[in-house]
């Protein structure tokens, strides 16, 4: 989500004549050009065309102290000044020892009189700590040390920000903790340009930048939008039940989504409208909230929670008409980039950040992009889940504002048809043993048995894999058909990976079975669904496949006939095998 | 790499920072004869090639170079 330099300075070739004009003046005591061609860059990648007015090198004195200055006459939105930790550094060193101790406060005292003196809004940059080891970490105990002075000045900054409404800090010492002096300065960028920043660091200090004056505008993040599965907690709910989704303190990767969820509960207590969009049964989703001890999260820490089948553009735009903000102040987590790009194509504006495949690394990557900047907090903004709980039961759901046809047609779906191998075998007995959702009659076979079943004639068996433009899914789907007489074909296991529902995979997979039948002369496919606590959502599964109930004491036995069946229209294709 | 193949690869750099799809570099191409090449873009190229060639110059070479040519030498000399 970060834009290299070159990228923003590219920005500034685009037609800003619709976007709205936010006067900025940028004073530093280094050299400032990059910083200044990143902010605008910056700016345009939010939709604001900033006019900046960048003072000549080193003024940032005599601006603010001569009312006859530019910068009075310039009137600016905002003013951002820069003072850099080296320069700070080289007036330290100049001063005699018994000085070095009042660094800190004269700073202190001239950002004062700038406070006092300017009626736009000042956003001061705090100052990454530079560690001249003059003392060692004996320097904590001597108060005319350098690193001393600079953390005093950052704690003060701190508490003159309280003091004064129009004064923000823009926390380059917070970006420096989170990448490393190593990658924020560059010693030969330094030294040919007088620039303290280096080329790679410039865009995050232009982002944070930019971050508090779209703050300020009302231009911030609002709501967060939560998967569930493997992104608030480890695991599959629906197929691995409540007792073995991952979440918790102790050792293993439980701890990361327990942490998470902290940093969500957080958010919320901050005034983050938290909401959920995950593909599962309602009841299955909720279950964790309600029962499982760990979990931090909590159904009345949620203002929203859409758990079904549907695709999550359509969810997250039932929730943005809920809520009514705008599709750009809401950040949508998920870890399946399937999904992600599904919400990216359909739904413009919503932040959709790429957490890393480690749930581990999720917490870290997400701070690392300060997506919740703010302008102002206070006490009002806690309260705000349960009225827009409320305004979830008024509103009712719409649906389908996305057209599912081209949608799935823009995939590019390909699957590969198997039967069992010694490659497939283990993941067929896998999925068997594991699969409760999209499992017809849930009945679980080990690897031994998957063996003998591929080598048996009696047996049909087919393993379906699926790629898309965004990647591979493996093998999502099995199927063992039982051969029972001439005619007749029963679906013994039919089941499918809930990542891959609702993209006509079903449709296909019974295209497969049913010219499978026609060429071996079946006239019959029976299936039956035997239900169990977890696979509800394929109890109307063969009805609306077109299969017929067979009228008998088991009611959920149903009959295809083969001769009359239309070849069912779908967006996936078959990639040929060759070993047949 | 020969220091031919080094000019493509530094003259499909050039193009990229300067905005500049058609720019043709020779070895002999010094920065006043390129528009857009000043100071600061000078060093926004040099962390470019760096990062490409996986290298790093010092201070001291940076400021050194007449012409592209002799970057190219200077890169050279570190492969």
């Amino acid at each position: 989500m970060i834009t290299t330099f070159n990228e923003l300075k590219k920005n500034l070739k685009k037609d800003l004549k619709s976007f709205p004009t936010i006067k900025v003046a940028l004073l530093g005591d280094t050299a400032t050009q990059f910083l200044a061609v990143a902010i605008r860059g910056a700016g345009i990648e939010r939709g604001y065309n900033i006019e900046l007015f960048e003072a000549d090198y080193n003024q940032v004195e005599r601006q603010f102290l001569d009312p006859t200055s530019e910068l009075y006459s310039f009137d600016a939105d905002y003013v951002i000044i820069f003072q850099s930790t080296h320069k700070l550094l080289s007036t330290y060193n100049e001063k005699s020892v018994e000085n070095q101790s009042l660094v800190a406060n004269e700073r202190l005292e001239f950002l004062k009189v700038i406070c006092n003196s300017i009626k736009s809004k000042l956003v001061y940059f705090n100052y990454p700590e530079i560690e001249d080891s003059v003392f060692g970490s004996y320097a904590n105990k001597v108060k005319s040390s350098f690193t001393y002075q600079i953390r005093k000045l950052n704690y003060e900054l701190m508490n003159m920000a309280q003091q004064y409404p129009n004064l923000f800090i823009c926390d380059i010492s917070a970006l420096q903790n989170k990448f490393g002096r190593e990658m924020m300065f560059d010693s030969s960028v330094y030294v040919s340009t007088e620039m303290v920043f280096s080329i790679e660091a410039i865009p995050h200090v232009a982002y944070r930048t930019m971050d508090i004056i779209c703050a300020a505008k009302g231009k911030f993040n609002k709501c967060l939008i939560l998967d569930l599965d493997n992104t608030v907690w480890g695991g599959v709910i629906g197929d691995d039940g409540l007792e073995n989704i991952q979440i918790g303190h102790g050792f293993g990767i439980g701890k990361a989504f327990s942490e998470f969820q902290y940093w969500v509960k957080k958010l919320k207590n901050r005034g983050i409208i938290i909401t959920v969009c995950s593909k599962n049964n309602e009841e299955t989703a909720k279950e964790p909230f309600s029962k499982h001890p760990e979990m931090v999260l909590h159904l009345e820490d949620i203002a929203i929670f859409i758990a079904n089948w549907d695709n999550k553009a359509d969810n997250i735009r039932n929730i943005q008409s809920i809520l009514n903000i705008g599709f750009d102040s809401m950040v949508f987590l998920d870890d399946n980039p399937f999904e992600r790009n599904m919400v990216r194509q359909n739904v413009s504006g919503v932040t959709i950040p790429e957490l890393p495949e480690d749930p581990g690394d999720y917490l870290e990557y997400l701070y690392g992009l300060n997506l919740f900047e703010t302008a102002s907090f206070s006490d009002n903004d806690t309260n705000r889940t349960n009225q827009y709980q409320v305004e979830a039961q008024r509103v009712a759901l719409q649906k389908n504002f996305t057209n599912e046809d081209d949608f799935l047609k823009s995939l590019n779906m390909v699957s590969e048809i198997k039967p069992f191998d010694k490659f497939t075998i283990p993941r067929v007995s896998q999925l068997s043993q594991r699969s409760n959702q999209f499992n017809l009659r849930t009945i679980r076979y080990s690897e031994a048995e998957i063996e003998t079943i591929s080598k048996d004639n009696n047996y049909q068996n087919f393993t379906f894999t699926l790629s898309d433009k965004y990647g591979e899914n493996g093998l999502i789907c099995v199927i063992i058909l039982e051969k029972i007489n001439t005619e007749t074909v029963v679906i013994d296991t039919w089941l499918m990976s809930c990542r891959v529902l609702k993209r006509g995979v079903e449709k296909f997979t019974l295209n497969t079975i049913v010219n499978y039948a026609k060429e071996y002369g079946f006239k019959q496919i029976v299936g039956e669904y035997i239900p169990t606590a977890k696979n509800s959502i394929v109890e109307n599964h063969y009805q609306q496949l077109g299969f017929s109930v067979i009228e008998s004491e088991n009611q959920n036995l149903y009959a295809l006939d083969v001769d009359n069946y239309v070849i069912k229209e779908c967006y996936v294709t078959t990639k040929m095998n060759t070993e047949g | 790499m020969d220091k031919n193949e080094i000019l493509t690869q530094v003259q499909d750099i050039f193009r990229d920072i300067l905005d500049e799809e058609s720019l043709v570099l020779t070895h002999e191409t010094m920065a006043n004869d390129v528009d857009l090449w000043d100071s600061l873009t000078h060093i926004q190229l040099v962390v470019e090639i760096e990062k490409h060639f996986k290298t790093n110059f010092t201070s001291k070479e940076i400021i050194s170079w007449k012409d592209v040519g002799e970057m190219i030498d200077c890169l050279k000399d570190k492969m």
